[in-house]
């Protein structure tokens, strides 16, 4: 595959959470603010490439009884690295990501891409693999953070977009939109519209209704 | 491929992978600490300056600091006492205090749920740009997710508030997380903690205080949509106010004896 490829790929045609529904769980915790979800983004596409290339590395030395530990113990180790580092230099968003950062190490698309591309490819592909999927993590974790930083608290950055009827302007917030669910509705809406926009994405039914096979007429 | 999965070699691969990634992850831990400790150390002050109603933009906390006077209280009897009681006074830290059992004890009446409670709190005292005498005590106490470490700033009257502050706390972002909005944080200067008998007077309400009815100077604007978080700020209050609190402290100030 090539470069490009790999890079852009995850962001619309194989997104780790439109298509591959993985990593949900950080894309509803984090996306109350825009700031907050793009040091995430940043930090998850870090932790998510590296630890790609460093299994990659390892890829043919692992006894394969023991790759998941391993995969989790690199992982863990970047995660633990990248946690000290945003203390170190950026303590305030760090406070706000608190226990999510650590959480990383949870998150699906990291040991999905470690153990899916990773473990069968060399380092430099899959160091570009897990930019890619970080990308695509991105994408959608943006998107979400501007709708629900924008309409739930009137703000972009922390910066005053519309001013808050509580604070003497016009606009009534959306308190839906601060809470987990309105990430769960967003993101249903996103995959909805990528799909409408590549038909190729939607899934297959796994189970079909059938119709009834008897009529209420004929039991009485 | 058996020489990959024997055991030896299972063994190997695990045993060098733990050593690399430790020594990596405790390098980190070791040369990044001075920065994440004075972060830590500057958040802290800015929250104390910041409670007191003193803070400044452009001014380096650091510099603003140097007016603050810290000191350290007996709890227990409510005066101040020989900073060597701690040890190093900058390093004292009292809610790891509360901690370590030959320095601290368990709370009686526990209403801000907060376990045990230090011997010493390390208070703070500044003089506001109009000459007042401004108290800054730390307080603490449980919400709904988690302890909220703050801090209480009052005048030398022991009595009317400057600010109230939180500099830590695990509250829903958007609903208890609101004790952060600087809006609700400008209702308390000037509310007042006891009534004339000396009662700790001070409450959090559902709804918004009407201004011109009677008590109005002890009541404050509940947070909508966050009854535990308020309730919690209500008794964290109420708790370091109280005998097992800053009780005996503001005693002593008020009588000009601390």
């Amino acid at each position: 595959m090539k470069a490009k490829e790999l890079l852009f790929k995850p962001i619309l045609d194989d997104n780790p959470i439109g298509l591959q529904v993985l990593g949900i769980c950080s894309a509803l915790a984090v996306t109350t603010s825009l700031k907050v979800t793009l040091v995430m983004c940043v930090a998850l596409t870090t932790v998510t490439a590296f630890s790609n290339f460093f299994v990659s590395v390892v890829r043919n030395q692992v006894p394969n009884n023991i790759r998941i530990i391993v995969q989790m113990t690199i992982i863990a180790s970047l995660v633990i690295l990248v946690d000290q580092v945003l203390k170190a230099v950026a303590y305030d968003v760090s406070k706000q990501l608190a226990v999510f950062v650590g959480l990383i190490i949870t998150n699906c698309i990291v040991m999905g891409r470690a153990e899916a591309f990773a473990m069968k490819n060399p380092p430099l592909p899959s160091f570009l693999d897990g930019i890619g999927n970080g990308l695509g993590y991105s994408f959608f974790l943006i998107i979400i953070g501007t709708i629900r930083e924008l309409f739930g608290s009137g703000k972009l950055l922390g910066f005053e977009i519309l001013p808050l009827a509580t604070e003497g302007g016009w606009y009534i917030s959306n308190g839906l939109l601060l809470l987990a669910p309105s990430a769960f509705f967003l993101i249903g809406l996103i995959i909805w519209g990528v799909r409408a926009y590549k038909p190729a994405q939607v899934e297959q039914d796994e189970f079909k209704i059938a119709h009834n096979t008897t009529k209420t007429a004929e039991v009485l | 491929m058996a020489s990959k999965d024997s055991i030896a070699k299972t063994i190997t691969v695990a045993t060098l992978l733990c050593v690399v990634c430790s020594v990596i992850v405790s390098t980190a831990a070791v040369l990044l600490k001075p920065a994440q400790v004075a972060n830590k150390e500057l958040d802290f002050k800015r929250n104390i300056l910041s409670a007191a109603g003193m803070l400044e933009q452009g001014v380096k906390i650091e510099e603003q600091f140097k007016a603050v006077d810290v000191k350290i209280v007996d709890l227990s009897t409510g005066q101040f006492t020989d900073s060597s009681a701690v040890g190093d006074l900058a390093r004292y830290d009292q809610v790891k205090a509360a901690k370590d059992p030959s320095l601290s004890s368990p709370v009686e009446d526990d209403i801000a749920k907060i376990g045990k409670r230090e011997k010493y709190a390390k208070v703070y005292i500044a003089q506001s740009s109009d000459g007042k005498e401004i108290v800054v005590l730390p307080v603490r106490g449980y919400g709904l997710w988690g302890t909220l470490y703050g801090f209480l700033a009052v005048e030398g009257d022991m009595n009317t508030v400057v600010g109230l502050g939180f500099y830590d706390h695990k509250e829903t972002p958007g609903l208890g997380g609101e004790v952060d909005n600087p809006r609700w944080k400008a209702i308390w200067p000037g509310k007042k903690l006891f009534d004339d008998q000396g009662n700790i007077s001070i409450a959090i309400i559902k709804g918004t205080v009407d201004s011109a009815a009677a008590g109005s100077q002890y009541k404050v604007d509940g947070l909508s949509g966050a009854t535990l978080t308020t309730r919690g700020v209500h008794n964290l209050i109420h708790f370091w106010l109280g005998e097992e609190g800053y009780g005996p402290f503001i005693a002593n100030m008020k009588k000009g004896k601390a």
